[in-house]
């Protein structure tokens, strides 16, 4: 039973924003999600048009072709009282990015700026939006939390999903030093300059490991898909999964990159 | 007109055309006029604003964390008495060069007939030197001193040791009230050829990020409070 | 644009990196250096509760001064003469170079001091100077031994950290002349004491004494140097000709704005509440000054400032070089200074060397940053760094540079991205196929077309069948 705080809003109607990367690599972020989502009294829907918030055009320069990616998003999204991502970083887009992308139109530049109004990451929604106190969950580990940079300084997120971790039974939370240096993955830097970006994940991995922690839990899939592309090519038994699978109790799915069936 | 004119021009109408500025605006000119006159100061640390005692410790604690030594002489001989036990305690030969200064020359010197004074701007040979701060900024223990026949700069640089005076009334909060007794001695606008702020002995951390004193300036202050 | 010289970025960004990011050495070096700069700017930020304040003030204060430069110059520059001192406008490197030798010849310089002065390396002086048969001598500790080794500062406040003790000492044996070859230099000190005692006969010997500023003040003609050594102090107090040659956004007003600048810059560089020595220069010795230059010369250049004013990029105008965007920076942290190629690296180099050098030349230094924000979080004077790095990506990307392979993934990227139906299509064919080939493993440790991934990390394989494949499945559509 998802605990909530009184005087929240009564059944909003919530946009789930996936993410390109939930949508391909892992849907069952996504649902979980959705689960988290309706259980704390959201009505949510998935608008089907839906397809990337513009980042990756944005931050290679592409300028042209974001600002097209970020009006469709405008359009398909604006409808809704809230539009949740489970992604500091789509959200960070959307929130801090899309109204100046689009400032040069301004009819376009107020509806994105209602729109960055509305958008929120998915833990800090919960806990601030829906009044979420507590998850109905249990994931007997040792975790650490990795704040992504999206997170971290575009959305000042931190506390939210720290509050809803400690609602779940058996868990674990062991921080790591150096919580608020990047991980390497920075969208298509890690592929851009992969030595760089490989070098950067090695020393985020020290920290993990010298936490203590056996899993890694993140509000972001690209850093976890970084973090445990890493830690499997070294053969760590270190595992990743998005936070919002355990607080959603769905953590029958193999963890990132772990073999479909347990040996 | 001259290759130096054409330069100086060349910058100027570049920075005004950038910026879109026009030649007679006078609301431009009067902005800067009025902020050069006014000098408005910023935020000032609340550390100090505290009560003289308190910020006199603060000046000294602050001295102290940054390397110096410090001594508090109430009077004109007790000066002279920690500078001369400084001398002593570093195994320093007695002698000490200073300036015009008319307040370090008037010193009770003849308590201490041993005592070598060489006068005049430091000669590179001089093994302690002797100056006294016009002022000092308590809020981070930051001696004033300026250039001049009272207190050459080469001394607060030369020699390996480096005593300052300070009179206690002349020790301000901050930085800012430094400024102001500057302008009261040198008018508005106008500064010596040299102020410098100095707040401990000369370091370097740059060989394998290991501090050493003495990198080039003094490797050691010793600083008297009079007053 | 500024006109390239020796100290333009070259083009192996790569390599050096490569390089670097194998260096055991200078890895241990740098974490050190970058965990221990990042602790003491923490404290000084904790011990000052005003620091948010003063930043907003000090950004207030720049933004006031370079809308309004033209006027400050001029103010400045009546204010130098009013003093003594001559001012010089250099619009290039080119210029400056010129102008610097010019005065030094003036001057019958055979050996010069040097205080530490990016703006000196950016135009290739030294080399133009002992081309022309001067002696230049680097004072600070750092410099001077990078040009004892004809080497390049790994860090621009700790310029030598890639270098131990032991090497040190052995460019000093090589390097200090008519010394016992058994004297000791074993120690730290020993090395300090030496140096100490070398580069005393070049401060007492030099005609002409060369320093930058961190800032020059409108009000009173003033230059302002910060150091902890006092090798600035000796190299402007010394010889008989001071010149300073700074950059004209290092302007600020009056006193009061100094106060306020300086309140932030060591806070930010090294963690101190102040350096050592700041010292307020102001036109050459008076009638009666027992000590200091007969001649001060202040030569400001543009080399592309002017160029940056009420462009994209003004607010880097703003920049104090108080190094703490690098300190933070895990890029920086990872490779080092060199790596950069160029007088100015780290963040605050990655947008200002593009706009003094061109961004063809200069394209790595934006591009490798994964735009963590670091660097703006910690910027004492509010620039927006991952922001005006993206501008130069668009730049870049606007110029065809980005090579073609990349072009083409962000383009078909884009492509389906504005094409819902397409890229629901095509997503539901292909990731359920990923899957399958991954078979059981749950990753790829190769993957065609995706070397720069696999290269160092497995890929996670899809799950299957797409979120909004199986979500259509699953609900009917209002």
């Amino acid at each position: 039973m998802t605990e909530k705080r009184a005087g929240t809003p009564t059944s909003p109607h919530v946009a789930l924003f996936v993410t390109c990367l939930v949508n391909l690599f892992r849907p069952s972020v996504g649902f979980a999600a959705l689960k988290l989502l309706q259980d704390a009294g959201a009505r949510v829907e998935v608008p089907l048009e839906q397809t990337c918030c513009g980042q990756p055009a944005y931050n290679s320069g592409d300028r042209t072709d974001a600002i097209a990616i970020a009006r469709q998003v405008v359009e398909t999204f604006e409808r809704f009282d809230y539009v949740v991502a489970p992604s500091g970083s789509c959200a960070g887009m959307i929130k801090r990015h899309y109204p100046e992308l689009l400032s040069d139109d301004p009819a376009l530049a107020s509806r994105a700026k209602a729109l960055a109004a509305k958008t929120y990451e998915l833990t800090s929604f919960l806990v601030e939006v829906l009044g979420v106190i507590g998850v109905d969950a249990q994931f007997p580990a040792t975790v650490t939390y990795h704040d992504s940079c999206s997170s971290l300084r575009e959305l000042n997120i931190s506390d939210a999903p720290r509050r809803l971790l400690a609602g779940v039974d058996g868990l674990t939370l062991k921080e790591m030093d150096e919580r608020e240096v990047c991980c390497g993955f920075g969208g298509a830097f890690a592929v851009k300059y992969p030595e760089i970006s490989t070098t950067m994940a090695e020393a985020k991995i020290r920290n993990i490991a010298a936490s203590g922690a056996t899993c890694v839990l993140a509000a972001d899939l690209g850093c976890l898909l970084h973090l445990a592309g890493r830690l499997s090519r070294d053969g760590s038994p270190i595992t990743c999964r998005h936070v919002a699978e355990v607080l959603a109790g769905m953590t029958e799915t193999p963890a990132l990159g772990q073999p479909q069936k347990p040996e | 007109m001259s290759q130096a004119g054409q330069r100086r021009q060349s910058i100027l109408s570049a920075v005004r055309t950038a910026l879109g500025a026009r030649p007679g605006d006078w609301a431009r000119e009067e902005a800067i006029a009025e902020r050069l006159r006014a000098h408005p100061r910023g935020t000032v640390p609340a550390r100090t604003h505290q009560d003289e005692p308190a910020l006199l410790d603060l000046f000294q604690t602050m001295l102290e964390s940054q390397g110096s030594e410090v001594t508090r002489a109430t009077t004109p001989e007790e000066a002279v008495e920690a500078i001369v036990a400084d001398l002593r305690l570093h195994h320093l030969p007695l002698a000490l060069r200073l300036g015009e200064d008319e307040v370090l020359r008037s010193l009770p010197w003849d308590a201490v007939p041993d005592i070598k004074l060489c006068f005049g701007a430091a000669d590179g040979d001089d093994r302690a030197g002797l100056s006294r701060a016009v002022a000092a900024a308590a809020e981070t223990g930051t001696l004033v001193l300026i250039s001049g026949p009272d207190n050459p700069t080469t001394l607060a640089f030369l020699p390996e040791s480096h005593t300052v005076l300070i009179h206690r009334v002349d020790i301000v909060p901050c930085y800012e009230d430094v400024f102001d007794r500057l302008r009261a001695i040198y008018g508005e606008g106008v500064l010596p050829r040299s102020v410098n702020l100095i707040s401990g002995p000369s370091r370097t951390a740059d060989i394998e990020q290991t501090i050493v004193r003495g990198a080039h300036g003094p490797k050691r202050l010793r600083v008297v409070i009079l007053g | 644009m500024a006109d390239a010289s020796k100290a333009a970025p070259t083009l192996s960004f790569r390599e050096s990196a490569a390089e670097a990011l194998a260096d055991q050495d200078l890895q241990r070096a740098l974490l050190n250096v970058k965990r221990g700069f990042i602790a003491k700017r923490a404290k000084a930020r904790d011990k000052l509760p005003e620091f948010a304040q003063l930043r907003d003030e000090a950004k207030a204060i720049k933004d006031h001064t370079l809308a309004h430069l033209d006027l400050y110059l001029d103010a400045y520059e009546r204010k130098v003469i009013e003093s003594g001192g001559k001012v010089h406008y250099a619009p290039t490197a080119t210029d400056a170079r010129d102008i610097v030798l010019r005065l030094c010849r003036d001057a019958g310089a055979r050996l010069v001091t040097k205080g530490k002065s990016m703006v000196s390396e950016e135009i290739g002086l030294d080399d133009h100077l002992e081309a022309a048969g001067i002696e230049v001598a680097e004072t600070d500790l750092g410099e001077h031994i990078l040009q004892i080794r004809g080497d390049r500062p790994s860090h621009i406040i700790a310029p030598v950290i890639h270098l131990n003790k032991e090497t040190i000492a052995a460019d000093f044996t090589r390097a200090h002349k008519g010394l016992p070859p058994d004297r000791p230099l074993g120690t730290v000190p020993d090395l300090v004491a030496e140096a100490r005692a070398v580069l005393r006969e070049k401060f007492l010997g030099a005609d002409v004494g060369i320093t930058g500023a961190n800032l020059l003040i409108a009000e009173t003609g003033s230059s302002v140097i910060v150091t902890n050594e006092g090798n600035g102090d000796l190299t402007e107090t010394l010889p008989v000709t001071h010149i300073v040659l700074a950059s004209i956004e290092k302007l600020v007003p009056t006193l009061e704005d100094a106060a306020t600048v300086l309140r932030l810059l060591a806070r930010s560089a090294t963690g101190q509440e102040i350096t050592t020595y700041t010292t307020f220069a102001t036109g050459p010795a008076r009638v009666g000054d027992p000590d200091g230059p007969r001649a001060y010369h202040v030569v400001l250049l543009d080399n592309g400032r002017s160029a940056m004013l009420g462009s994209e990029f003004h607010d880097m105008l703003r920049c104090i070089r108080c190094g703490a965007c690098l300190n933070h920076c895990p890029i920086y942290g990872a490779i080092g200074g060199h790596a950069y190629g160029s007088v100015y690296p780290g963040p605050m180099g990655a947008v200002l060397t593009p706009a003094l050098y061109g961004i063809d030349q200069a394209r790595d230094l934006p591009n490798a940053s994964s735009f963590c924000g670091r660097c703006e979080e910690v910027c004492p004077m509010a620039i927006p760094l991952p922001a005006l790095m993206r501008k130069w990506r668009e730049r870049d990307f606007d110029r065809g540079n980005p090579p073609f392979q990349q072009r083409l993934a962000l383009k078909g990227w884009a492509f389906l991205a504005k094409r819902p139906r397409l890229y629901h299509a095509l997503s539901g064919l292909v990731m359920p196929a990923l899957a399958r080939l991954a078979g059981g493993d749950g990753r790829f440790r190769h993957f065609p077309l995706a070397g720069a991934w696999t290269g160092t990390r497995d890929l996670p394989a899809p799950e299957g069948e797409t979120f909004q494949a199986r979500y259509r499945k699953g609900h009917a559509k209002p």
